[in-house]
């Protein structure tokens, strides 16, 4: 394996298909987790809110989207998205494009993960602080904007940070059913040369500049929401009211 | 719709799928005791390697950051495509190398909540230091882990769906097997249903057991 790996003759070889197989697949790979995140990120939002009212059909919704999809593999929704939706829509050969198969795939399953995050932030800040503001004659956006917001947004960062970094790597089951992805291109070149160690050993690598990135974010929001926030100093003129 | 239920749910093709559940928790398994192992030596040389073996920690911890940042399914081909050997054992062993990275970051999490007067009052004690992390350090750490650990074993279990691509004789590629005789798509649908409701069960039941022990702490 070690010496496949240092043979000059493969990486030249690698190095010629890059623009054919890495370029594209890497891209598609960035736009997938882009546009992917944000659907994740509006389901999420939607349904984390939704499972923190007051009405019992909102939760139970949320509560059976979140159960079932975080139990069930993304290998098997995404392959079921791949076999079954186009014949409910038609019954001719309509394919539904990899792109929106793979935002659909990510978007949905990291949405369940996000809206729990969102969740947890939410209820985590006790009921009283609310209160206590509104008795301070804070407005409900007041009460929003100055005292639960910015605390809900330290707490749900740093999990946040992590979803994306695993959403980035879940693009790469696209694999299973030919997504055009990183993934997709490096196994086709691999498989069609025989220099796996090459082809995988580069893929790897792209995936780490894309991930290293969100993982280190996601260590520092950590490191960060640990921190007691800095009490602004308040400046008494001298001579006030002590005087 | 009875006649389809009829024909696709035969008994020779639930047992076949069934011994598909079977070989993915056994990989899910063996991959979580090994994962276990590793994870632990993995943390333990991140966090106390010290003095002159520092670069052993460095060495750790760049192991682990590559692993966490590249796609499990990535590991499973690579390494099914560069090393021969039995099938099972080799898919083990890349989902091995990839969750013993993840588990030695939660296991690290656990380790740095362990308060430092924990290993002088040890010491003072009299216990060495492998005592200490025996009998100590190690238990109260896997004790304030379980529910991430949990979850890591949810993750590892909808991860093995990944080895349909390598053709190990698992729940999803036993699936497909049988979906390739099928030709209607409600047809499709159940067997869809069927494989996601074995997973589901599989992995419901361990969360709802990680939330009930959670209860038990908040309780204690």
């Amino acid at each position: 394996m070690l010496k496949g790996l240092l043979d000059a003759k493969r990486w030249a070889a690698l190095l010629k298909a890059i623009p054919e197989y890495y370029i594209p697949g890497f891209v598609m790979t960035l736009r997938i987790s882009l546009v992917g995140l944000a659907l994740a990120l509006a389901l999420g939002v939607v349904f984390g809110i939704l499972s923190t009212s007051k009405w019992k059909i909102c939760k139970v919704i949320t509560r059976i989207y979140v159960e079932f999809i975080q139990n069930t593999p993304l290998a098997l929704q995404i392959m079921c998205y791949y076999s079954v939706l186009p014949m409910v829509f038609s019954s001719q050969g309509f394919r539904i494009p990899k792109f929106v198969l793979g935002v659909i795939g990510v978007g949905v399953y990291h949405g369940a993960y996000i809206s729990e995050v969102i969740r947890t932030g939410i209820e985590a800040i006790p009921k009283g602080q609310s209160e206590a503001a509104a008795s301070q004659g804070f407005s409900y956006v007041g009460t929003m904007r100055y005292v639960i917001m910015p605390q809900t947004i330290k707490i749900i960062m740093p999990p946040l940070a992590n979803q994306a970094l695993n959403l980035v790597k879940n693009t790469s089951i696209l694999a299973m059913v030919a997504g055009m992805d990183l993934m997709y291109f490096t196994d086709s070149w691999g498989s069609n040369r025989g220099y796996f160690a090459q082809a995988y050993f580069t893929s790897a690598l792209l995936y780490f500049i894309i991930c290293f990135p969100l993982a280190r974010l996601a260590r520092y929001l950590e490191i960060r929401s640990m921190r007691l926030p800095v009490a602004k100093q308040i400046e008494i003129p001298a001579g006030g009211e002590g005087a | 719709m009875r006649e389809l239920f009829l024909k696709i749910f035969t008994q020779a093709n639930v047992l076949f799928m069934l011994r598909g559940f079977r070989m993915t928790l056994v990989i899910a398994a063996l991959s979580t005791l090994l994962g276990i192992f590793f994870g632990t030596l993995l943390a333990l040389i991140r966090t106390y390697a010290g003095g002159r073996l520092r670069w052993v920690g460095g060495l750790v911890a760049a192991y682990t950051e590559f692993f966490r940042c590249t796609p499990n399914l990535l590991w499973i081909l690579w390494i099914y495509f560069t090393i021969r050997g039995n099938k099972v054992a080799v898919s083990v062993l890349a989902i091995t190398l990839f969750t013993s990275a993840v588990m030695a970051e939660i296991f690290r999490g656990g380790l740095n909540s362990i308060p430092k007067g924990q290993f002088e009052a040890a010491q003072s004690q009299g216990f060495s230091f492998p005592q200490t992390l025996v009998y100590i350090v190690l238990p109260q750490m896997y004790k304030k882990v379980i529910p991430a650990l949990v979850s890591q074993v949810i993750t590892i279990i909808k991860d093995t769906s990944f080895l349909k691509m390598v053709d190990v004789a698992e729940l999803m590629r036993n699936g497909a097997v049988v979906m390739g005789s099928i030709y209607d798509v409600r047809g499709m649908m159940m067997l869809f249903a069927f494989e996601a409701l074995c997973y589901f069960t599989a992995c419901f039941l361990l969360s709802c057991a990680a939330r009930a022990y959670q209860k038990t702490l908040v309780a204690n």
